[in-house]
């Protein structure tokens, strides 16, 4: 059972004290702090000799209590003079937060702010960009400073680390296109066609695109994180102060993983997705699976295969592009790693999306239909 | 007292006794990181009201015995009582009636880095006393932000804008804000500049006589051994291998002990420390 400590109003010697008793603490003046404040009597003296104990939150209480109403503290035992003396030592008004504006200001100030941190960001992006084209190339005239061993641990966690999952999900797509193209395309008895549209749209579209996202969600990421976090604890500084370039050592290894390994995997996504429409064509169309896969070769021009082929490491490179520069644009927190990282793979996806658009466009003016 | 650490369930008033006089008592601890025993069979007493340093070297699991204590590092073996609770088979529930008693610093400062100091004091007011007002909330963390040493400019300030000492005494100020009995200190006064160590140490023992604390201090730090503690426990061995007082510790022929207070530093430190007391007589006979 808990215990509150109590009040009590009496005149004693032409003074009106107010008297305290029991626990000054902590667990105990829950209720006394409320109504000490709603008391509006004048009070000369507070005595606090039936208090049993007292820390400093009671010692605050006593001392707030007090010079409020100009009053004399009485009864005090030594610990508790002691206690109230330290703590008015420490007395303070100054606000818990930082000071915030109007909401009128505030949006504004915050819009404005955003618009020119856009601007600023895209020129601090295509400066990054440049910086790693120069170190490249800085690395091309110089072969000894490439990192080969960190390029290969991050194609490693690129690729390989993600050949299941983009699998499954290239799998489970060309299912769906097949058996959804199918559908319709019985319509009007062209369900031979369904052939065409999986082998089509997997190696000239959806292969990479999807694996875009996926390598955006696993890898862009995880860039992100993983050099926030070191920008955090230092690391990155402490590599510059040795003499190491970040930017060889860290960037450009994932760079070069995420631009190397998204056209195998694009390729790899659009196999197993027409091995998926091959399986619902053998089930639900009766062409038989090798048939399939054959027709496959006779129906799908070389150049689908080469649209993909150079939209993939265009995406890889956005994507690692977007992870790396918002990973070491953090500061300051451990939130700031969880929103750059956010602001990462939003980005990288984004960008992939309406670059897509674009290669469509162009891949059409140029006549590879 | 060890046939107590295998019976704590039946009633025990000699037991109880000693726990009250002894907020925390080890039994037996034994912690395993696979293959490796940071410790073995550890036995260890914390008397109520006094500040308890602990030292070793790198590596000897001061931390780990600290965590084990605070219910972070579930030990192999061993029993760990806390104001005469076994908090190593409580549940979490009854264990809440233990960690509001209770106030730890850790290395770092660990403070929460979304919230300014002064909402970092607030979190374990709020979590145990929900009945308190918000005004009052401020008040008391302003008050304990300033009793750290803290300028109080420093309330509204988020941890990212403070420096490693700040954010010491900020850490200070969230382990006090209970008004605990118990405070457990990690390395304290480690990255501090002199000056700032020595008025950590101060406000150390001015709080603890003060609001009647037991300490548990880990540190490195040779003033502060000899300027505040009043007890050293000396870990080795996997074991607690001496507790006593500096001169007490000096008497046992543990080759570790003998060569941490033989050291130069150590030396320098005990000069301070004498040199310290001998001006302080000066002054109170002067007076």
């Amino acid at each position: 059972m808990r215990e509150w400590a109590e009040y009590s109003l009496e005149e004693r010697e032409g003074r009106v004290t107010v008297s305290l008793t029991g626990p000054l603490t902590v667990s105990g003046i829950g209720r006394l702090d409320p109504a000490l404040r709603g008391l509006d009597d004048a009070v000369q003296a507070v005595d606090i000799a039936g208090a049993t104990h007292i820390d400093t939150v009671g010692a605050w209480i006593v001392h707030r209590f007090a010079e409020d109403k100009g009053a004399e503290i009485t009864g005090a035992s030594e610990a508790a003079q002691v206690l109230i003396h330290a703590v008015a030592q420490s007395a303070s008004r100054a606000p818990i937060t930082p000071p915030r504006g109007y909401v009128f200001g505030r949006v504004t100030e915050s819009v404005g702010r955003k618009v020119f941190e856009m601007a600023g960001g895209i020129r601090r992006y295509i400066g990054f960009l440049g910086a790693i084209v120069v170190t490249f190339f800085g690395i091309i005239r110089h072969p000894s400073r490439f990192r080969v061993r960190a390029l290969v641990r991050q194609m490693e966690m690129v690729g390989v680390n993600a050949l299941p999952i983009i699998g499954l999900m290239s799998f489970l797509i060309g299912i769906v296109i097949a058996q959804q193209g199918a559908v319709q395309l019985q319509q009007f008895g062209a369900e031979a066609f369904t052939v065409n549209l999986v082998g089509r749209i997997t190696l000239r579209e959806l292969g990479v695109l999807m694996t875009a996202i996926m390598v955006a969600g696993r890898s862009g990421s995880a860039f992100a994180a993983q050099l926030g976090t070191m920008k955090l604890t230092e690391e990155v500084d402490a590599m510059r102060t040795i003499g190491v370039s970040p930017m060889e050592a860290l960037i450009i290894p994932r760079i070069l993983a995420a631009v190397l390994m998204m056209p195998l995997l694009g390729f790899y996504a659009s196999v197993v997705a027409i091995i998926g429409g091959a399986v619902i064509g053998d089930a639900m169309l009766g062409i038989p699976f090798l048939t399939f896969l054959a027709r496959v070769q006779e129906v799908v021009p070389t150049q689908d295969f080469w649209v993909g082929m150079i939209k993939a490491p265009v995406f890889g490179l956005i994507i690692a592009l977007s992870g790396c520069y918002q990973g070491l644009q953090v500061r300051g927190n451990a939130e700031e790693v969880g929103s750059r990282t956010t602001m990462a793979v939003v980005q990288a996806i984004f960008l992939v999306i309406v670059l897509d658009a674009f290669f469509a466009v162009f891949f059409s003016s140029i006549g590879w239909i | 007292m060890s046939e107590h650490a295998t019976d704590l369930d039946g009633p025990d008033l000699e037991w109880d006794c000693y726990c009250s006089e002894h907020p925390i008592v080890i039994r037996g601890l034994t912690n395993r990181f696979g293959d490796f025993a940071v410790h073995e069979d550890l036995d260890l007493d914390v008397r109520r009201g006094e500040i308890l340093g602990v030292v070793g070297g790198s590596g000897t699991g001061k931390s780990v015995l600290m965590r084990s204590i605070i219910g972070l590092q579930f030990p192999d073996e061993g029993c760990i009582t806390v104001f005469g609770k076994d908090i190593t088979g409580a549940e979490p529930d009854e264990q809440i009636g233990v960690r509001n008693r209770w106030g730890v610093l850790f290395q770092g400062g660990a403070l929460f880095s979304t919230l300014t100091v002064a909402e970092n004091v607030q979190v374990p007011l709020k979590q145990y006393y929900p009945e308190l007002s918000q005004k009052l909330l401020n008040e008391i963390s302003r008050y304990k932000t300033v009793l750290t040493g803290l300028p109080e400019d420093a309330c509204s300030k988020y941890p990212s804008e403070l420096s490693g000492g700040m954010k010491k005494r900020a850490g200070l100020a969230r382990a006090l804000a209970l008004d605990p009995e118990l405070l457990f200190l990690d390395e304290p006064t480690a990255g501090l500049d002199p000056i700032g160590a020595a008025k950590f140490d101060e406000l150390l023992r001015e709080l603890t006589d003060t609001l009647g604390l037991t300490v548990f201090l880990i540190t490195h730090d040779l003033d502060t051994l000899y300027a505040i503690c009043d007890r050293i426990a000396v870990l080795a061995d996997k074991k607690v291998v001496a507790v006593g007082t500096i001169p007490e510790l000096l008497a046992t022929d543990h080759p570790w002990i003998q060569e941490y207070f033989n050291g130069p530093r150590s030396r320098a430190a005990a000069q301070t420390h004498e040199a310290g007391k001998a001006l302080d007589k000066q002054a109170a006979e002067g007076s």
